[in-house]
Parts: C-alpha cells; sequence; structure tokens
C-alpha cells in the first residue's frame, strides 16, 4: 500500500497552472457582461480598490477591500454569532467602510436543500432582491454563508441559461419597485479574508507559529458552481481552494493534511435538524476522528455555517461513545480576528461552541479566565440595566 | 404469494411492488414534470456507470442510496423505478453536491432537488413524511426571513449537542445584547429584518406559487402561514389572498 504521507508530498510538489482557454466551462463574466449590453441587468461592478486573484481556471476575480454590504448568514448570526461578528470586527480594526443592513432576507437556500418547499423562481427572486437592495446603499454585496454563496452562483447559472426566469424575475422585481442587478462577481467573505490576509498578518500580535491545524473547505464553496473558488499556485500547486489555508499559513499556522478532506461535513441540510443520527455519524466518523489520527490539530478551522456547526456540535454526543473527539471548532474569520488580538467572548463568542477550546486558547498564552470575567462583568451590567448592550467601543483593540 | 423475497429494513426496495397500486400514468406524470423542469436539461447528460459520484456521497456511506443509481434511472426513462427513487430515496440526499464531480457534468444532487421539488408541489405522502418535524424551520424562513433563530436553540431541540445549549438558553437575552453589532441583538430572528423586507419577501412568496407548495404538503402550516402574512401584507396597504 502506498503511504499516505506519500501521495501528499506528491500533491503538494506539483504546481498546476491551468489555461482558461481550456476551461470546461463559458466564462461567467462575458455572459454577465453581454447581457447587460442587451439591457437584461444592470452589472454592479466591483468597487475600486479591489485585489485580483484567480479562480479555479485561472480566470481573474475581482475582490472588493471596502464598500462593503454583509450579506450575513442566519446559521451563523443565530447561533455562531461570533462568527459574523469577527468578519466585522476585522473590517472595524482595518478602518475599512462597510454596511451591515437590516434590508436583507436569508438566502433561504438552507430550507430549500432541506425542504424543497420552494422553487426556482422564488429563489432567484429572493437573490435577485437582496442584491438590489444592496445596490441601493452603493455597497458590494460579500457573502458570508458558503450555501448562500452556492446557491447564488447557481441562481446566476439559471438566470444566465434562461430566458423565460429573467423575464419572470424581472417582472416580480418591478413590482416590488426594484431592478434587476447582478454582481460583476459573486464574493464569499473567505476570498476577502484571502486577499486580505497580508493587512491581518501586518496586525498580528498573537504568534500562532507552534499550531496545527487542518481545515475543512465547504462543499458549496468549491464544488457547487465550482470554477469561481479561488486557487493558487502556493496553496497544494492549485489544486485545491486557497482560501482558509492561504490565511492560516500566512499567520504562521501548519496546516495539515488528511485523508478525507474531499468529504463534506455531514450537515445534510435536513439531516442537521431532523436526522441528526446521520450528521453526527458522519462528522465523528469521516472528518473529525481522521483528522485526530493522521494530522494531530490542535484545532479545526471552516468557513460555513453549517459545516462549522455540524463539526462543532456533533463532538458531544461522540464523547459519551468514547471515540475520537475534542477538536475545537472555529471559521477563519474567528482565527484571523484572534491573531488580531480580539476579545475571545467579546468578539469571538466562544461560549456558543460545544468543543472545549479552553486548552488550544491556553496553548496561545490566553488567559481565558480572565477574559470570561471581563465578558461576565458586562453582562451583569447589561442584567442590572446599567448598559444596554455591548458596543464596538468595548471591543476595540 | 410473492416470489420475491420480502424487503430487508434499512435496504431500499428497487422491485417497485410497493407501488404496483400506483397509475403508471401517475407516474409518468411527475417523471414528464422532473424532465420538464427548466433545470433539468443541464443536470443530466447521460451516464458513464463510472460511481464517482458514489464515492464522494456522504449519504451512500450511511445509507442504502445511490446517485449514480437515480442519474442512470432518469436518462433511461424508467419511470417505475424513478417512482421509488422519488418516495424512498430522495430525501436521504445531502445536497452536498460532492456528485457535481461527475465527469460527465451531470449533477445528481441537481436532479433530486428537482425530484424533491415535483414530490412536494404533488403533496406526496412520502414528502409529507420526510418533512415531519420540519414545519418549524419552514415556518420560520417563511415568516421571518431568518432561519435558525436564537430563540430555537434549546435542550428540548438540541439535546445531543452538550450542556452549552441549556446555558445559551438560559442566558439568551442578555448575550444576544452582549454582541457588539446592532443588527444582531434580537433573539426571534437571526438579525433585525426591516418591515418592508419582510413585506417583499411575502410578495415573493405570493407571486411563485410557493404557498400553494405548502398548501399541498402541510395544510396546518400553510393555514398558520397564511394568517401571518394576509395581515401584515393587509396592514402594509396590499390586498393579497393566497386561497
Amino acid at each position: 500500500m502506498i503511504p499516505h504521507s506519500a501521495l501528499f508530498n506528491k500533491a503538494k510538489d506539483r504546481n498546476y497552472v491551468a489555461d482558461p482557454a481550456q476551461a470546461p466551462t463559458e466564462d461567467y463574466h462575458d455572459i454577465v457582461d453581454e447581457l447587460e449590453k442587451e439591457g437584461e441587468w444592470i452589472v454592479h461592478r466591483v468597487p475600486d480598490p479591489a485585489i485580483e486573484v484567480k479562480n479555479k481556471y485561472n480566470r481573474t476575480k475581482k475582490i472588493p477591500v471596502e464598500k462593503t454590504w454583509h450579506h450575513k448568514s442566519c446559521g451563523q448570526c443565530g447561533h455562531i454569532p461570533g462568527y459574523s461578528t469577527a468578519v466585522f470586527w476585522i473590517n472595524r480594526q482595518l478602518g475599512l467602510d462597510h454596511h451591515d443592513p437590516s434590508d436583507q432576507t436569508s438566502c433561504t437556500a438552507w430550507n430549500y436543500y432541506a425542504s424543497a418547499t420552494s422553487n426556482a423562481a422564488a429563489q432567484a427572486a429572493v437573490a435577485m432582491r437582496n442584491f438590489a437592495a444592496a445596490h441601493e446603499t452603493g455597497y458590494y454585496p460579500i457573502i458570508h454563508c458558503a450555501t448562500s454563496f452556492g446557491h447564488y452562483k447557481e441562481t446566476r447559472q439559471q438566470l444566465i441559461h434562461n430566458p423565460e426566469l429573467r423575464r419572470q424575475v424581472k417582472k416580480i422585481l418591478e413590482k416590488l419597485g426594484k431592478k434587476l442587478i447582478m454582481p460583476e462577481e459573486i464574493v464569499h467573505y473567505s476570498e476577502w479574508v484571502h486577499a486580505m490576509r497580508d493587512r491581518i498578518a501586518e496586525r498580528q500580535v498573537v504568534d500562532m507559529s507552534g499550531l496545527r491545524a487542518t481545515i475543512h473547505p465547504a462543499c458549496h464553496y468549491h464544488k457547487l458552481i465550482g470554477e469561481d473558488a479561488i486557487y493558487a499556485p502556493e496553496v497544494y500547486g492549485a489544486q485545491r481552494s486557497a482560501i482558509i489555508t492561504s490565511l492560516l499559513q500566512t499567520l504562521g499556522i501548519d496546516v495539515r493534511d488528511y485523508s478525507t478532506w474531499y468529504d463534506c461535513c455531514g450537515f445534510g441540510f435536513r439531516h442537521i435538524l431532523v436526522s441528526r443520527d446521520f450528521s453526527r455519524s458522519f462528522a465523528v466518523q469521516r472528518k473529525i476522528e481522521v483528522m485526530k489520527e493522521e494530522a494531530d490539530p490542535d484545532i479545526l478551522i471552516s468557513h460555513d455555517t453549517g459545516c462549522v456547526t455540524t463539526l462543532d456540535q456533533s463532538q458531544f454526543a461522540g464523547r459519551a461513545h468514547d471515540r475520537n473527539v475534542g477538536l475545537p471548532v472555529m471559521s477563519d474569520s474567528q482565527l484571523a480576528a484572534l491573531a488580531m488580538g480580539a476579545h475571545p467572548y467579546k468578539v469571538l463568542q466562544l461560549h456558543w461552541h460545544s468543543t472545549d477550546n479552553k486548552p488550544f486558547l491556553e496553548k496561545l498564552g490566553i488567559d481565558h479566565r480572565r477574559a470570561w470575567a471581563e465578558f461576565e462583568a458586562v453582562t451583569d451590567e447589561i442584567r442590572s440595566g446599567k448598559r444596554e448592550y455591548l458596543t464596538w467601543e468595548d471591543c476595540d483593540v | 404469494m410473492s416470489a420475491q423475497p420480502p424487503a430487508t429494513p434499512g435496504r431500499l426496495d428497487l422491485s417497485g411492488r410497493q407501488y404496483a397500486h400506483v397509475d403508471y400514468d401517475e407516474k409518468e406524470r411527475l417523471f414528464e414534470e422532473v424532465k420538464g423542469d427548466l433545470r433539468f436539461d443541464e443536470y443530466l447528460y447521460g451516464c458513464y456507470e463510472c460511481g464517482i459520484c458514489v464515492a464522494s456521497c456522504p449519504s451512500a456511506r450511511f445509507y442504502d442510496f445511490s446517485p449514480r443509481k437515480i442519474a442512470q434511472t432518469m436518462a433511461r426513462e424508467d419511470v417505475d423505478l424513478f417512482y421509488v427513487f422519488l418516495n424512498d430515496s430522495v430525501w436521504d440526499c445531502s445536497q452536498c453536491f460532492s456528485c457535481d464531480v461527475c465527469p460527465r457534468k451531470n449533477s445528481p444532487g441537481g436532479v433530486i432537488t428537482v425530484m424533491r421539488e415535483v414530490a412536494v408541489k404533488n403533496g406526496l405522502a412520502s414528502a409529507a413524511e420526510a418533512l415531519e418535524g420540519y414545519g418549524r424551520v419552514v415556518y420560520k424562513i417563511m415568516s421571518t426571513g431568518t432561519q435558525v433563530s436564537p430563540d430555537m436553540l434549546s435542550a428540548n431541540a438540541f439535546p445531543d449537542w452538550g450542556p452549552h445549549v441549556e446555558e445559551i438558553a438560559k442566558n439568551l437575552d442578555v448575550w444576544r445584547r452582549a454582541l457588539p453589532p446592532e443588527t444582531m441583538h434580537t433573539t426571534e430572528t437571526s438579525w433585525q429584518v426591516d418591515d418592508k423586507t419582510i413585506i417583499e419577501l411575502y410578495l415573493i412568496w405570493h407571486m411563485t406559487g410557493v404557498m400553494d407548495m405548502i398548501k399541498e404538503v402541510d395544510e396546518g402550516l400553510f393555514m398558520i402561514l397564511q394568517d401571518v402574512m394576509e395581515e401584515k401584507l393587509e396592514d402594509a396597504g396590499y390586498d393579497v389572498s393566497f386561497d
């Protein structure tokens, strides 16, 4: 049998450069522009300054630095709120203009992939309503959830190829008093983190050079309409998407490979809510245990609502069965914020996570007992009525 | 007496005998509805029968589930077998789209999305059964615009996630106010959604026939949603009926 490590090393040594002329898909940029010329929609251009990166087929993708409209995730904001908070906190610390809208709905795709209680026209109308709302503010949409990101790419593909669907959605938007707006690029927040990784590293105050990490890339990021995903030669020879790994390596972390990296997390959309036996088993047996056995990581970093939820929350039941669990899980935004000195509870909100992350904080030299006492001092003041909320000013470094 | 052995628990019965009582014309009507969907031609081009989709499929590891068999069945237009998968298999799919790795450029996961939609739209009993316990999630997303709200985190709903869930539920209001983003101080929605935005969402559900789908698969849920939406729309000056 060929040792697994030998395969990894071989993969790392390859340096694959995709030729856009040989790409198996049409370039969506060309079609989106063409449809604008034909008056089918208005293209929302990526604002300057933008950072240029390469997608799967080595086509250029533009990532906005600021003037970003944050399309939030219901699962992140609802159940792992430090995830989105960290994205906003990094923007604030870097002094970047951004907008957190209340004129935004969920993409509704978690429900759609779980229950199918919707249809192509409704899903496209929800997407285009959000894009129109972003355009009205002058800020550019940046998508927090990988499923929203994947679903919006699907929606763009369907709208490109189906004039009848375009007409139907355009008519619906007209009734809402909105125009049909298609973003020049559909951008995931992890892509923004990837593009900004050097600026994040410039502000790094926590030494992470002794850390070992594994990553889990979200299926809806790199498999569902995979060509939008960012690839870079310095990350696995551009044979896997670059996001997360690029950030971690820039922060000095040892990113370790494992044999089931391509597997999904076990989220399943409906399964995580009504058939969790599947989600738990898959997350523990195909992801967490494999990572621990093959890579011995201190931390698992992912970048999607469902992945962080499933990989973190599934480990508690695994303990009852004496499985090899106990691997803390965070998003790349939380880790980036932590590196920049963010408070583990006021910003990262780690008390919403399940798997014990205290040993990880201790390894970084962070006094979590003191940090928790500081957070509790705030919640005591809220309870007593001395203050109404925790504010951004309370979280600045 | 049947010459075939009884179905094995946990194994998919592909014989079709369990649906022998359903008219072929009805099965064919549903098959044609799937095939007629605007996305179908981009989701299925044929099948090399290579099984790469199965190798990448998480559901195939834990269920008697095969994206390859579903793709082949649709490509061969096997209407009887289609009906078996429509009822007994499609809800096992994880919708991760790992199967998009297909060298033939099929998307078995996409075909399954359409099949599920047809099952819901036609009120199949199997779809209603698959969605049992899911009504509160559909209600939340359709009525509020965000899906999994903070107040859904309770020890009863997630007993297997650990004691921190109970801690969150106990401290929910204070912990939400201990979040710096102003839009996230909410407990019933994941973030603050404008009334105008919700009205626009209701109008989308109305104009795209989504409420009709809900009515087919869960009439009780439909009635609750109807009450909530019609009242808000009326208050906003819209004369819209979901009947």
